[in-house]
């Protein structure tokens, strides 16, 4: 392109190429002579000195001590002059609002102007002036310029609203905005239509059931005609918006496709992502025998390939849809296998997200030519990536069979270049290849002994000590290999400790004859000389089962491991589904769900594809590949292992000091284990250890009443024996109806629901588990998430018999608080996952806080008084609680129920004023003030607490008791 | 949505800070200088998240724009978005450079408010931009009102990448096909990928509201007229026709027009663009051909010979051409002879690099090396990056041609044998590598 550079076109080079002088300005006294100068009667002069102000603002000076000088500039003809004003009062509107009001005449007077251009400019900035006073001048114009004649005005106008609602939402509706704006859609501009969807699709994300955009066939087929039309950033906002829709039927589905793929092909890449979102979301609904749906995934695949050829940052954002993609839709991009090979000059981020998805693609047609891809970027420069690679070659063995000796050479290779890290890392994969293909390729042990002394990262070090241990009765020198480690026990991570107490174990089972010191010296280092409290538990079990009874202890410890998952990595499929639907957005490029980043009420909404509407398909779980069996659902490897898992020890994951509450599996006999002969064992140890607490508040009818007396074990235990001492029991705290939480559908048939109470101080989660399958369900376990309290089962999912067809059990959970702490979003969501027999399945619901209001928790009146004052006032909450005819008395009686004290009553003409307190079970105190007026159904409550976020929920509280 | 717009230069130093929403704070201004300007590692991401906040970035040159929003947004709009921003900015004042920005602050300014409405973007068409923000200041007063009404018509129209009333004595257009021929070639002479990725790019200095029509040799479309039975050239009806993987337009093309004809129409905004990008996988012309061998003798020497082989019609003329021959990191010396062009070693670089200014169609030529080599302890083996090639050909190695691009503009007085078009084919080299 020999003539592509002659852009730049008659700039105006005199006096503009100056400007960069304003940046310079740093003397001292410089606001006093920017003073002078903003008052001077020359308008150049006076245009020159705003400019300064202006720069100065951008590299981060306090200038707002011009205010009133700058604002006095405003009247003026000049548009740029004009703006620039603006620009400073968008900046300092905030901090002097008493001077801002100077502003408003000017405002309204150019929303008058006869120039289009400048009512829209001052409509524009307005709703950018986040000063009260302000905005309540602001809606008259606004109403103006909903209905002005030029479309660049409404435009604007449309956008206006959305600002208002983020300043006042309350004014938005009473002024009735919101139904100017829908009567925007049906504008002829297709501009408009297009920010006045955006601007309504802002505000519905705030008010997550107003059913605000009100979206039908009618309304649809508006704005499938303005896409047609409209700029390339409305094309994105029309689909976003046109994603949220739930079609009809599957025909209305076809249809919206059929009039979304021609997107496919517009060079905005935004454009097309967002279409694909639209295309896999409506596809969701249609019959898979269809003709269309087979046209329509061919579609799908070219245009998602293009975006490879995009820029660096755009390919990142594409390859992280596509791996989305790839794992709900293996088909679409099965055979393009060779666009995904990573080029040399490709930015770093961009080679490991490929990389990825050539490990999702590899399959037989293909693996020979991804281990040749594999084996060249293993040596390249850049560490991580070469990291990466080896374990992708590991990954491929583990997926396609018929390639795992290929891929086991080409380790080999790799281990003989006696590069550091790539020997560590083929060392990590070569284990897992050992799981899957037991009885292989053993050969290769003696190679990778050799290695042993170059391995330092924890990692490596682990997996070798594994390999050992598991084939002990193969390796000759076992012993001292293992002995070796040992030295250093105290130095190394949890992870090789654990590792390391195991394989010794096995050795010893495997040997014993020779082993018996080196057992003894591991049980006593990890039982008695370290802090770790599940290096500790684990010692004991094994110190237990060897002294008791060797022949259990050699079915437990070296019985046959669970075959491992042939994907790793996978996104659990309720994630899965739900980031399917944003695709294109920043939860697609983090694969975390909006309400993991973003705060406050938006995006918390968990989205969810559309049920497929074809007839005998609806029981099944949303289809992962449609072509034969290979391709079943692959299960997701929970990133915690369960108890099973940890004492095969096959958690070479992440240390996993941080999982307190193993879940015991009924088969295994875990529980009897811990149960008998216990405390023996254990002596006066379990003060410190908060896992064993955690286990022994499992059984608390069988507990010795003589252990109340034991240190404190942690929250869970403390609440047990709390309740002899203190306070009158009431029973009449609230239960929630059960609601369900878990989908027979999503499950495999087990359908779960559930509810939250607090019976006598204890926590209970009441769940009702139905099997709606056809074959018995067996084996039920549970497990949190960590969560904002630390909620954590206090024992095991009891379900004693099998759960047979069409049968419901109920069930109740204790629950104990000493679980592990996560912030959670909204707070008082909990995770949960269900094993049974079948699968695990997650869900999670959220629980009423009240669960966690303790029997102690009235405050004596002086303290309270003390702490209301010392608590900051911007930590209070109003709230209004309506519609409620009960006496304060009755109230206050129906609080106390729930374990909301009333400290002291007041009545100040015809009001009765309640002080009332709660203590939460982790020792948050919140302080609450209730207003009851005779006559008046509606309380007004203000909540005070140190920690403001729970407030709400705190609220969410009282009115469920009030109410019931 | 975008929740506000820096500007660093690379240094560090904020040079144009705007911001569209309430909670973004003057900290994050700080906070992507401190984790991404400043970090000590370089930044692996293109998306950043620093408590909470999420920031976009994108450099040119040593200029950085940062995007930052505390929202879920559409991820792939905001880098459009940014890339747009560079576009227009570069078409106001030229290339993207600290003393440019700084020289143009007000106008940079003024165009974030106008582009950019609470962090949704508006019309980004540096045409309809330039109606109405000049460097000389908006010419508001002086407008009339039906100026005025054209402008604001034209920025939120369905036209909104071309003014009205454009008017030119000689309505000329320029039509370049540029291609990039990428290449992927194993030792032996296989070829593990190859594609072509095309642009269309086209300059047009036409008058009015020209409406266009644009055919090439698309398979489809060709098999189509071909069953028809009408083609509009009889006797060329049995020309080549070629596969197009994919493609995508420039937003003046009516894409649901092309979803169901294929027929590729429409209003092209005035001067320079980009119509329509393209991929091809299918029969590709591979221009040249490398074949290299490589041979140890002993430890410290490697004896090289590669040789290049034109395929393309002897009459046509490659230029350019420029192989380049990785040699290991232990290289002590190097001797090259060569039948044609120049060749050096380049101890900076790690590689022989042969130039050759012009060759022909069914040419061949040869370059012979020895390197000399270091002994080294070091027990890694030399990693043999592939052979790179350059060059530059006068044909689409794709096989497109352009058949005919239709000019219709029925209210001025001028029809499509009055406008002048010129069509030219550029072939180069992408990616274009030989392992060895």
């Amino acid at each position: 392109m020999e003539w592509a550079s002659q852009l730049c076109e008659n700039r105006g080079l005199g006096s503009k190429m100056t400007d960069s002088k304003y940046f310079t300005t740093t003397k001292k006294g410089e606001i006093f002579e920017l003073k002078a100068e903003l008052n001077s009667d020359k308008k150049e002069k006076k245009k020159e000195a705003v400019k300064k102000v202006i720069a100065s603002m951008t590299v981060g000076k306090d200038v707002s001590a011009l205010f009133p000088d700058v604002v006095n500039c405003m009247q003026t003809d000049n548009l740029e002059l004009k703006k620039l004003v603006y620009l400073y009062l968008m900046n300092y509107a905030k901090s002097q609002p008493d001077m801002a009001i100077m502003a408003v005449n000017t405002f309204v007077k150019d929303c008058e102007d006869l120039n289009p251009l400048i009512r829209a400019l001052a409509v524009r900035t307005m709703g950018c002036i986040r000063v009260d006073k302000i905005t309540e001048y602001l809606c008259e114009p606004l109403r103006k310029c909903l209905k002005d004649e030029d479309p660049y005005v409404r435009k604007t106008a449309a956008v206006c609203v959305a600002k208002l609602h983020d300043i006042n939402a309350q004014l938005v509706e009473d002024q009735g905005f919101l139904d100017t704006l829908k009567d925007l859609i049906s504008d002829s501009n297709p501009m408009v239509v297009a920010n006045a969807v955006a601007a309504l699709s802002e505000i519905a994300e705030s008010h997550p059931n107003s059913n605000l955009l009100d979206l039908n066939p009618q309304t649809i087929n508006k704005l499938l005609t303005a896409l047609n039309e409209c700029t390339e950033w409305g094309q994105i906002f029309i689909l976003d918006c046109l994603a949220s829709y739930l079609p009809r039927d599957d025909r209305e589905s076809q249809s919206i496709c059929e009039r979304v793929t021609p997107r496919l092909s517009h060079a905005n890449s935004a454009v097309v992502l967002s279409a694909v979102k639209v295309l896999m979301k409506f596809m969701e609904m249609l019959p898979k025998d269809l003709d269309y749906y087979g046209t329509l995934l061919k579609k799908l695949a070219p245009p998602l390939v293009t975006l490879l050829s995009a820029e660096p940052e755009l390919q990142y954002v594409a390859l992280r849809n596509i791996n989305l993609i790839v794992q709900k839709r293996p088909e679409i991009l099965k055979h393009e296998m060779k666009v995904f090979f990573v080029k040399y000059n490709d930015p770093i981020y961009v080679k490991l997200e490929k990389l990825d998805i050539m490990i999702r693609l590899a399959s037989q047609a293909n693996i020979a030519q991804v281990l040749a891809e594999l084996k060249e970027y293993a040596t390249e420069v850049d560490v991580d990536f070469v990291r990466k690679a080896v374990r992708a070659i590991g990954r491929c063995a583990i997926k396609v069979e018929q390639s795992a000796e290929r891929c086991v050479s080409t380790l080999l290779d790799l281990i003989q270049t006696k590069v550091n890290y790539v020997v560590q890392e083929a060392i990590v994969v070569i284990k897992d290849i050992f799981r899957k293909y037991p009885n292989k390729y053993e050969s290769v042990i003696a190679t990778l002994c050799e290695n042993l002394d170059s391995l330092d990262e924890p990692e490596a070090r682990a997996a070798m000590i594994w390999i050992v241990g598991e084939y002990a009765e193969r390796i000759d020198n076992a012993d001292e290999l293992l002995e070796s480690f040992l030295e250093g026990f105290h130095d190394e991570s949890t992870q090789v400790q654990l590792q390391l107490l195991t394989a010794i174990v096995k050795l010893f089972l495997k040997k014993p004859t020779e082993t018996q010191e080196l057992v003894q010296q591991v049980l006593s280092l990890a039982t008695q000389d370290s802090d770790n409290p599940d290096l500790r538990d684990r010692g004991y079990i094994y110190w237990r089962l060897l002294s008791t009874d060797p022949v259990a202890a050699k079915e437990v410890v070296l019985a046959e491991k669970p075959l491992i998952s042939e994907e790793t990595d996978l996104i659990e499929p309720t994630l899965l589904e739900e980031l399917i639907c944003h695709i294109g957005t920043l939860a697609s490029v983090y694969h975390k769900p909006p309400s993991a980043f973003v705060e406050g009420s938006r995006g918390v909404q968990h989205k969810r594809l559309p049920p497929r509407t074809g007839s005998g398909e609806s029981t099944e779980t949303p289809d992962v590949g449609q072509s034969g069996p290979s391709e079943a659902p692959p299960a997701v490897i929970p990133s915690q292992g369960d108890l099973l898992g940890d004492l095969l020890n096959l958690d070479l994951a992440p240390p996993t000091a941080t999982v307190p509450s193993v879940q015991p599996s009924m088969q295994m006999g875990a529980m009897d284990l811990l149960g008998g002969g216990l405390d023996s064992l254990l002596g006066g140890d379990i003060g410190g250890s908060p896992s064993m607490g955690a286990g022994l508040g499992a059984a608390p009818a069988a507990m010795p009443a003589s252990l109340g007396s034991a240190p404190a074990v942690g929250g869970g235990l403390g609440d047990l024996f709390d309740l002899g001492g203190g306070v009158g029991m009431p029973t009449g705290s609230y239960v929630a109806p059960k609601t369900v939480w878990l989908l027979a559908m999503k499950a495999k048939g087990l359908e779960i629901s559930g509810t939250f109470a607090r019976r006598g101080g204890i926590i209970q989660m009441d769940l009702s588990l139905t099997n709606k399958a056809m074959s018995v369900m067996t084996d039920f376990a549970i497990q949190f998430n960590r969560n904002s309290f630390g909620l954590a089962p206090a024992g095991p999912l009891q379900v004693l018999t099998p759960l047979s067809p069409n049968q419901t059990i109920d069930v109740s959970l204790p629950l104990s608080t000493s679980g592990p702490v996560m912030k959670m979003e909204p707070l008082n969501n909990l995770q949960v996952a269900v094993k049974n027999n079948i699968d695990v399945f997650y869900f999670s619901c959220q629980y009423p806080l009240s669960l966690l209001f303790v029997e102690d928790g009235k405050m004596d009146r002086q303290v309270f008084l003390a702490t209301w004052k010392d608590i900051p006032n911007d930590n209070e909450a109003q709230f209004q609680i309506k519609d409620i005819h009960l006496n304060s008395d009755v109230a206050s009686n129906k609080l106390q129920g729930s374990n909301i004290f009333t400290i002291a009553k007041r009545t100040v003409e015809g009001q009765d004023m309640l002080y009332q307190s709660v203590k939460l079970t982790n020792g948050i105190w919140v302080l609450a003030e209730m207003r009851i007026q005779t006559g008046n159904p509606n309380y007004t409550l203000s909540i005070k607490c140190r920690a403001p976020e729970v407030c709400p929920f705190v609220y969410q509280c009282y009115e469920l008791v009030l109410k019931n | 949505m975008i929740g506000g717009l820096f500007i660093y230069n690379h240094k560090g130093e904020v040079l144009i800070s705007r911001v569209y929403r309430d909670d973004i704070g003057r900290n994050a201004v700080d906070a992507f200088r401190v984790n991404v300007i400043h970090a000590r590692q370089q930044v692996r991401s293109p998306v950043t998240n620093i408590a909470r906040t999420s920031f976009f970035h994108v450099k040119r040159s040593n200029i950085w724009l940062a995007a930052v929003t505390k929202q879920n947004v559409n991820a792939a709009m905001v880098f459009e978005f940014l890339y747009k921003m560079c576009d227009v900015m570069t078409a106001y004042f030229g290339k993207i450079s600290e003393e440019n920005i700084k020289n143009n602050f007000v106008l940079i300014y003024e165009l974030l408010d106008e582009i950019l409405d609470f962090g949704y973007p508006q019309n980004s068409e540096t045409g309809a931009l330039k109606t109405f923000i000049t460097q000389q200041g908006i010419k508001g007063q002086h407008q009339t009102k039906e100026e005025q009404s054209q402008i604001t018509s034209q920025v939120t129209g369905q036209i909104g990448w071309r003014r009205e009333g454009i008017k030119y004595r000689r309505n000329e257009l320029f039509l370049d096909v540029l291609e990039s021929v990428n290449l992927l070639m194993s030792p032996q002479g296989q070829v593990l990928s190859a594609h072509v990725s095309g642009r269309v790019v086209m300059k047009s200095y036409l008058s009015g509201m020209p409406e266009c029509k644009f055919g090439m040799n698309d398979k489809i479309v060709i098999d189509k007229q071909g069953k028809g039975g009408t083609t509009d050239e009889p006797g060329k009806s049995g020309k080549q026709s070629i596969a197009i993987d994919d493609c995508t337009f420039h937003q003046c093309v009516r894409l649901s027009k092309f979803d169901s004809e294929r027929s590729i129409s429409f209003i092209p905004p005035d001067g320079e663009y980009e119509l329509m990008r393209y991929r091809t996988t299918k029969d590709i012309i591979l221009p040249f051909r490398v074949i290299p061998l490589v041979r140890e003798v002993g430890r410290t020497k490697l004896e090289v010979k590669v040789v290049i082989k034109s395929n393309f019609k002897p009459s046509l003329l490659a230029q350019k051409i420029e192989v380049r021959i990785p040699t290991p990191l232990n290289t002590s010396g190097v001797q090259v002879i060569c039948m044609k062009g120049k060749a050096k070693y380049k101890a900076s670089e790690n590689a022989i690099v042969w130039k050759i200014k012009r060759m022909a169609g069914m040419k061949e030529s040869q370059i012979s090396a020895e390197i000399e080599l270091l002994p080294t302890n070091d027990k890694k083996k030399w990693a043999r990056p592939p052979i790179s090639m350059k060059f530059q050909v006068p044909f689409a190695p794709s096989g497109l041609k352009v058949r005919y691009l239709k000019v219709f503009e029925s209210k001025l007085n001028y029809s499509d044998h009055d406008v002048i078009k010129w069509v030219r084919y550029i072939g180069r080299s992408g990616i274009y590598e030989t392992r060895c």
